[in-house]
């Protein structure tokens, strides 16, 4: 999950071409709101089984999603971070992740990996699937129904642009949910207890044994060179008119004199 | 190192994004005087061969496998990352769909290649490769360059033109069998297609959407009927969607999808942050509203003020009319 702005009406400083992010609340991102209700549902159905949220970024500000993460049920948070992890691109974010991951694993085995569909600020998608190929792991996108599932495989609904299909996954895997999975909870009142208390283990490229030149090539394989707004729509028209009837008729004729039907 | 655009074949059939993969990749085929390549994946691959010549690919690889038919994200990436190496393809485009965007992270990864998500533009830029995309829902455009020698980007849908056919225009047809060790952990088991009368929203090149300045579901019929005399997809506000007025998949904005059609017409929407998000990119914005000052009345193309109930009929009945007439 990412800590990102709780809005997505993000200014720009056009003169130096930075976004003025002076002042901005974080918060979870709402995409991986769904991911961690899935996590703490399977939980739910597949007793003995715990979920563990995991965050990537710059500093210790970024624990505040996993807090909210634990607050809701999970059972614990790592953070990986680093000043190196300022803007970072999906390719590095998912190449640092995908470390951490296997150190988990190697503590205890992980089975699956949920992500949400994209990020409200980066809007990718891709850290999810990224991680699953670091990983060699299999990993499917656009997840809205999570069917059978035990230590070996799980059956997934993905959504397409034409329908759903239905795939069965070996474990480990990596999976990215969309909204229609499920209904996110609130954070229970122990979960608030739970999360002010827990431990935050705070991971840095190091700890995860990072090849300094091979992670200075992630991020730097694409770099962003300036932020805009976007480009300003043209002033519009006003369609008048006495009556319903008349602004109907005029309506649609603007539509066929710019051949937009 | 040559330019490859992907062609996905779901269902058999070719996505419209293949081409306008043709026409980006065109463009950096020629300012970087390198041959523009295309590939094609599926049992009917052959079949699409001719055509992606004809629509300005200098040479198309077949991959006619019936394991590639339904997208299988390792089977898919791993196939075109082997090809990708032995044919030294350098700049690799594929559509920005569900299929597309997951093939395009695994193969970065692959590859080592940096990765952009939805470019709007690419460029060649001296030696290197610029793209500009949005992020922030549509509300900030970043531009950003490339540093590794292989890229991998997914193209915004209807950003670019489709290439046109040149009848007759010829090129190399090269067929590359898959390798039989590749192995997937993933299987396809079955697949449910959407009611198939609808225009999908991703690809709209027109779409009308209602608010909850409709009043009720049962007033939602007349942006369905309003849609169908445009040829348009139907899209809706999370208002209505959370009412239980139509299926989420219709829902447009920040947790809905993006659309970028050439016209949307936004009816009794507000024209909320979250909405915004998801629709503002798109070429001409109507709305139809009774209050002129709410914020899609003041960002749209052409604002109509006035009861939905009294103007969407007359306008479906007029558009009707007119094409009735053409
Ligand atoms: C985290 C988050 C995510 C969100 N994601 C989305 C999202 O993806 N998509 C989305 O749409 N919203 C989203 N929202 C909700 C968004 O903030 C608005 O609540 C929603 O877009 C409002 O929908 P609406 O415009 O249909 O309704 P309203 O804001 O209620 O607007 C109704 C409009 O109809 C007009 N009207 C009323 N009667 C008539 C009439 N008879 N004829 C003509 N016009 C009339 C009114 O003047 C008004 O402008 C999100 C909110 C949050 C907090």
């Amino acid at each position: 999950m990412k800590n990102t702005p709780a809005t997505v009406n993000m200014p720009v400083d056009s003169a130096t071409g930075k976004l003025k992010t002076a002042g901005l609340s974080y918060a979870m991102n709402p995409f991986d709101e769904y991911a961690v209700e899935e996590a703490l549902r399977l939980k739910e159905r597949l007793p003995g089984s715990t979920a563990t949220a995991l965050t990537l970024g710059p500093d210790s500000s970024c624990e505040a999603v996993l807090r909210e993460a634990i607050s809701r049920g999970c059972d614990a948070g790592v953070l990986v971070t680093g000043p190196e992890f300022a803007d970072a691109n999906p390719y590095a974010t998912s190449f640092a992740l995908a470390a951490a991951v296997r150190k988990l694993h190697a503590e205890k085995p992980v089975h699956l990996l949920l992500f949400g569909k994209n990020t409200n600020d980066g809007n990718s998608g891709a850290v999810g699937p990224e991680t699953a190929a670091w990983l060699d792991w299999p990993g499917l996108t656009s997840i809205k129904k999570i069917d059978a599932i035990d230590e070996k495989s799980a059956t997934v609904w993905r959504t397409v642009e034409d329908g759903v299909e239905v795939l069965k996954v070996a474990l480990p895997a990596a999976l990215s949910t969309v909204k229609e999975i499920n209904e996110p909870r609130l954070a229970s009142l122990k979960g608030k207890m739970a999360a002010k208390k827990a431990a935050i283990p705070k991971w840095s490229s190091a700890d995860l044994g990072l090849n300094p030149r091979e992670l200075q090539a992630a991020l730097s394989s694409t770099t962003v060179l300036r932020y805009s707004p976007p480009p300003p729509r043209p002033g519009g028209i006003r369609v008048e008119g006495a009556t319903a009837a008349e602004k109907a008729k005029k309506l649609v004729d603007i539509l066929v004199e710019r051949k937009l039907i | 190192m040559a330019i490859l655009t992907v062609a996905l074949t779901p269902r058999g059939k070719m996505i419209p994004a293949a081409y306008e993969l043709l026409t980006a990749g065109r463009a950096l085929a020629d300012s970087r005087k390198e041959p523009l390549c295309a590939a094609v994946l599926g049992s009917k691959a052959p079949e699409f061969a001719k055509n992606l010549l004809e629509r300005g690919a200098d040479k198309v690889f077949t991959l006619s496998d019936p394991r590639l038919d339904n997208f299988n994200d390792e089977l898919h990436a791993k196939t075109l990352a082997a090809l990708a190496r032995k044919e030294g393809l350098g700049q690799i485009l594929l559509p920005a769909t569900v299929a597309g965007r997951s093939l395009a992270a695994r193969l970065s990864v692959l590859l080592k290649a940096g990765l952009a998500s939805e470019v709007c533009e690419v460029r060649q830029n001296g030696t290197g490769l610029k793209a500009k995309r949005y992020q922030y829902s549509g509300n900030v455009v970043s531009e950003l360059e490339f540093k590794s020698q292989t890229q991998v980007l997914t193209v915004q849908a209807m950003v670019f033109p489709p290439a046109e056919k040149q009848a007759g225009r010829a090129g190399e047809i090269v067929p590359v069998a898959l390798d039989a060790s590749v192995e997937s952990r993933i299987e396809f088991l079955s697949y449910q297609p959407e009611e198939s009368s609808e225009i999908d929203l991703a690809n709209a090149e027109r779409v009308v959407s209602g608010g909850r300045g409709l009043g009720s579901a049962e007033a939602f019929k007349a942006i369905r009927e309003l849609a169908q005399a445009l040829g348009a997809a139907v899209g809706a506000s999370r208002a209505v969607v959370d009412s239980g007025w139509i299926a989420y998949r219709h829902q447009v904005g920040l947790t809905g999808r993006t659309v970028r059609p050439k016209l949307y017409l936004a009816c009794g929407i507000s024209g909320q942050i979250q909405h915004l998000a998801g629709m503002s990119s798109s070429g001409t914005i109507i709305a139809l509203n009774t209050d002129p000052d709410c914020p899609m009345m003041q960002m749209a193309s052409i604002s109509v003020q006035g009861d939905l109930n009294e103007l969407l009929p007359l306008i479906t009945a007029e558009i009707k009319r007119r094409r009735g007439q053409s």
